[in-house]
């Protein structure tokens, strides 16, 4: 890259994906529309990986935006934690709009498609803005265009119950934007500040005040809605299973991760460990409702007929999965967290492209429709099964890894409560995706199918789900990039939070 | 020579390669197996006179984590394992061509395909130098012979599968995983050394908590209550009950359940364990109870998976009691059971190519039209009771003076009043099919299975009788793996 836009690649890692949605609208045809939209998500990846590889060997990344300086004008400021979710982020869109073409167009009407793929870029603006911002009121700007963006891809799904869905998103969304908004104002109150690294460092001379702990818990919930943690999910179920399949392998992949990201930073990074476990005992909020998450996401997954429901049930459990890793507020808790933050990103976006692909074919992802998907559709169904695999925690897979880090982390904390509520929701998710592979493999296609010759996902959709789901297993193999990396940011986390307070 | 038990996991990966190119042209195809089958029998064969010479050939091939490590090493009681596994995938690997182009099964491909990987993990569970390994090998083992058991593809396989698999994955997951993970927390190494690594680590109370997960967790030892896999696998083509559910997959469950009590927890933390003797006398009911069962089956495959499930704790029940002739016993059972059992599952599917018939009531006089096979069906039988000359006997012989050692009288009459209902189910039906006269309906037009199968049937009889002969070699291979529960039991011996 030129010198000279590298010390800007903060900057930038939010302003390209922000300029092609503009250009997307622009240029109009959906195929440009979607060769802008490629070129923003291969570029944001670039952008990302380069900021991870700056930040580990140099420390975090202090940008000014506009050159003023901080706590008065806005502050980028990167470190490991940022640049990990930013590659999470920008690795499923990557991979998910370059490739899916095809089933965008079988999902989405000609006439919009350009605007699809604006939301697209706007989502993509939005969540990247949350990873690199060291500014909270810029934190909720960010968060705001993340979602309104995903309301409106929401939307593009088909028929009356997207649009439903869409709504029930936008409510919920929208009180948990004000929470935050009202937590962030009043910290300002409080501190007088929005940088986060000043309001952080200002925290201990108003400790006492009930404002600053309005201010966390108003920020807690708030975050807590946008991340559908139990039982503040009821949202998403329902907007994963009408969007198009796109958007549930884009989101699934991203959002929640980007919540939980935003949860650990205000947690660990603007309030600090100390603060938040040891005075607040936020830990007695956060476990039991990430262990009744991991619980009630895969009981009622199980008991879903539309496989695209089931998965997005799994995501509530998932993500309680990352909230339970964290709020052990230890070193290997948080990295275990981290870790599965991307594992999971991967696994669900590939899970949601092959049920995209079983879409294109079948236009529907009923479990009766899945009978006998495995004749027909071998190596769509075997994608599907590799990720499955690995949501399951079989060894050899990413999944496992993420299992053992938290179970390791459990253990640690004598938690073994914790440990048996992990393991029971794996045992969930084996029944839940037992259950698909049996009807794919073993039961005979609905009678008056279309046809008994092999009709695959489109090419595209095809080669990203075998991306993913290969990028699962690698990472069930090397764990140097996820674990190796998760340990040295989660330790660094926690390094900054202790000093402050003593 | 250090590769060597990591390329043995290789032979039959990339012969199930091989078999998925070849699938178009059946002969090429099963030519690819054998040669598969006899790379793999040379290469364990080549490990013999290094470990019998006190050597562990070791490769560590990938590290997924500091604490987790892929790594194969040829130990003894692991080279028995895979030497047998590999002989008798030679051995069935005949028999199944005789039975599947008998029956002109479907997808044949895929059928050989999954049975190479399924030895892959097999032979990968026998070398497995740390725990991981083994378990990662073993949740291999259960993925690869799903499709074989569900191999019928209809209503009954569907159910069979859903039980096989849902209750191995479910109870590796759920007791397994936290197994590991503990161990790792505790002795803060996954490896398998001799005399243990937990001993000094953990508790009494709490070393008995993981044992108890340890032996529930590997389900595959089908210890009651959870055995119900076992005969649910029974809607598998008989090649696969053979192999798979006679020796690879069930002789994976005892032998790392016997690899986990030899090399985690060592002879000594064994003794001490809070629920160690609760799981010798589990087992014991397992047998006796498991063997009751059989002698209820009118389903030939049925009964003979029940009186796996009871053999298996024998196995099981040696390893627990964790004392000199009882850890040789548990040793020589996986071998000596194999065998025997493999004969009868060779003989029952021989049965149903030639006859069609699969119930035991219906076996009247089987035996003139089918003289080979029920001939080896007895010598197997005997075998399985445990009498001479079968070589069934000095695993048992051992087994009991491991039980008169521990001083358990209770335990020494449950091995013994299993042998004697094995005979109660078995021999009825050698009587049966030699002594009554035929059903003269069907009778004229049964003969003997295709000759593949007849001369598997043969070799395998043979063995059982070859390996009452054998016991000295096996003493001599097995003797370093009892040798740390010597040393154990000179220390608590009076001076």
């Amino acid at each position: 890259m030129i010198p000279a836009l590298v010390d800007h690649l903060p900057a930038l890692q939010v302003v390209t994906p922000l300029l092609c949605a503009p250009l997307c609208v622009l240029v109009r045809p959906g195929r440009a529309a979607h060769a802008i939209a490629s070129f923003g998500a291969i570029a944001s990846l670039a952008i990302a990986a380069r900021l991870l590889a700056e930040v580990l060997d140099h420390g975090v990344l202090s940008y000014a935006l506009g050159g003023w300086a901080a706590p008065w004008g806005i502050e980028y400021r990167i470190d490991g934690l940022g640049a990990f979710t930013l590659v999470i982020v920008t690795t499923v869109a990557a991979v998910v709009f370059p490739l899916s073409r095809a089933s965008v167009e079988a999902e989405v009407e000609p006439a919009r498609r350009h605007l699809f793929y604006a939301a697209l870029m706007l989502s993509l603006a939005g969540m990247a803005g949350i990873a690199v911002t060291g500014d909270l009121f810029n934190l909720f700007v960010f968060l705001e265009i993340a979602s309104l963006a995903a309301y409106v891809l929401v939307a593009f799904g088909r028929g009356g119950p997207a649009k439903l869905a869409a709504l029930r998103y936008l409510v919920a969304g929208t009180v948990g934007a004000t929470f935050v908004l009202i937590g962030i104002g009043l910290l300002y109150a409080a501190t007088g500040s929005l940088n986060m690294a000043d309001v952080s460092a200002r925290l201990p001379q108003v400790q006492q005040s009930t404002a600053l702990k309005s201010a966390f818990a108003f920020l807690v919930i708030g975050i807590a809605i946008k991340m559908a943690l139990f039982p503040l999910h009821a949202w998403l179920p329902n907007a994963y299973a009408r969007a198009p399949s796109v958007v549930g392998a884009f989101l699934a992949g991203s959002s929640t991760k980007v919540a939980v990201y935003a949860l650990i930073r205000v947690v660990f990074g603007v309030f600090g460990a100390d603060y938040a476990f040891a005075r607040l005992s936020v830990d007695w909020v956060l476990l039991p409702c990430a262990a009744a998450g991991v619980i009630a996401g895969g009981v009622v997954a199980l008991f879903q007929s539309d496989v695209k429901r089931m998965f997005a049930w799994s995501s509530v459990a998932q993500v309680a999965y990352m909230v339970l890793g964290a709020a052990l507020a230890s070193a290997a808790g948080l990295s275990a967290a981290l870790v599965h933050m991307m594992n999971h990103a991967l696994m669900k976006a590939a899970i949601f492209l092959a049920l995209g692909g079983i879409v294109y074919r079948t236009g529907a992802v009923s479990i009766d429709a899945l009978a006998g998907i495995g004749r027909r559709m071998p190596l769509t169904l075997a994608g599907l099964v590799v990720a499955s695999l690995g949501l399951v925690g079989v060894p050899f897979t990413a999944g496992f890894v993420s299992k053992w880090t938290l179970l390791r982390a459990a253990l640690q904390g004598d938690a073994w409560l914790l440990a048996t509520v992990i393991v029971a929701g794996s045992l969930l998710t084996l029944l839940y995706t037992g259950r698909i592979v049996e009807a794919a493999c073993l039961r005979s296609p609905p009678p008056g199918s279309v046809s008994t010759g092999t009709a695959e996902a489109p090419p595209g959709v095809l080669a990203a789900l075998w991306l993913l789901a290969g990028a699962s297993v690698f990472l069930g193999l090397d764990t140097s990039l996820t674990v190796g990396v998760a340990e040295r940011v989660a330790g660094a986390l926690l390094e900054s939070a202790a000093g402050r307070w003593r | 020579m250090s590769a060597l038990p990591a390329i043995a996991v290789g032979i039959p990966l990339a012969g199930a390669l091989g078999i998925a190119l070849a699938g178009r042209r059946p002969n090429l195809r099963e030519g690819v197996t054998f040669v598969t089958g006899a790379a793999l029998v040379a290469a364990t064969a080549a490990l013999w006179p290094a470990v019998a010479a006190g050597e562990r050939p070791r490769l560590a091939l990938l590290s997924v984590s500091p604490e987790l490590e892929i790594a194969f090493e040829a130990e003894p009681l692991g080279l028995l394992f895979a030497t047998l596994a590999s002989v008798l995938w030679l051995v069935t690997s005949l028999y199944s061509v005789g039975y599947m182009r008998a029956l002109a099964e479907h997808a044949q491909t895929r059928f050989y395909a999954c049975f190479a990987v399924s030895l892959a993990a097999a032979t990968g569970v026998a070398f497995a130098a740390n725990v991981f390994t083994l378990f990662a090998c073993y949740e291999i083992l259960t993925l690869a012979t799903w499709p074989l058991v569900t191999h019928h593809g209809d209503d009954e396989a569907r159910r069979g599968g859903r039980v096989y698999a849902l209750l191995l994955l479910a109870a590796s997951i759920g007791l397994l995983v936290p197994a590991l993970v503990w161990t790792q927390a505790a002795a803060g190494t996954l490896d398998f050394r001799p005399g243990g690594v937990l001993d000094g680590h953990v508790s009494p109370g709490a070393a008995g908590l993981l044992l108890a997960l340890y032996v529930f967790g590997i389900a595959k030892a089908a210890l009651m209550p959870l055995h119900r896999w076992l005969p649910a696998a029974m809607v598998a083509p008989t090649p696969v009950s053979a192999l798979l559910h006679a020796v690879a997959v069930v002789k994976a469950g005892v032998f790392s359940i016997a690899k986990v009590s030899v090399y985690l927890f060592g002879p000594g933390l064994l003794s001490e364990a809070a629920t160690g003797r609760g799981l010798m006398y589990l087992a014991a009911l397992s047998i006796v109870v498991a063997a009751l069962v059989a002698a209820r089956q009118d389903n030939l495959k049925a009964r003979l998976a029940y009186s796996t499930v009871s053999q298996l704790s024998y196995v099981t029940l040696g390893a627990m009691m964790a004392n000199v002739p009882a850890t040789l016993g548990a040793g020589m059972h996986i071998l000596m059971h194999a065998v025997a059992k493999i004969t009868l599952f060779f003989c029952a599917g021989a049965i149903l190519v030639a006859s069609g018939k699969t119930r035991v009531s219906e076996l009247d006089g089987i035996g003139r039209r089918m003289p080979i096979t029920m001939a080896a069906f007895t010598v197997a039988s005997l075998g399985i009771v445990g009498l001479p000359p079968a070589g069934g006997m000095w695993s048992k012989w051992q087994l009991a003076l491991g039980a008169l050692e521990a001083g358990e009288g209770l335990l020494l009459a449950a091995l013994l009043l299993g042998s004697l209902l094995s005979l109660g189910y078995l021999a009825p039906i050698c009587v049966r099919a030699f002594y009554r006269t035929p059903d003269p309906a069907s009778a004229r037009t049964i003969g003997e299975a295709p000759w593949p199968c007849t001369t598997a049937i043969a070799v395998c009889a043979l063995m059982v009788l070859g390996l009452f002969a054998a016991p000295d070699l096996l003493y001599r291979l097995l003797e370093p793996v009892a040798a740390p529960a010597a040393d154990t039991m000179a220390a608590e011996a009076p001076t």
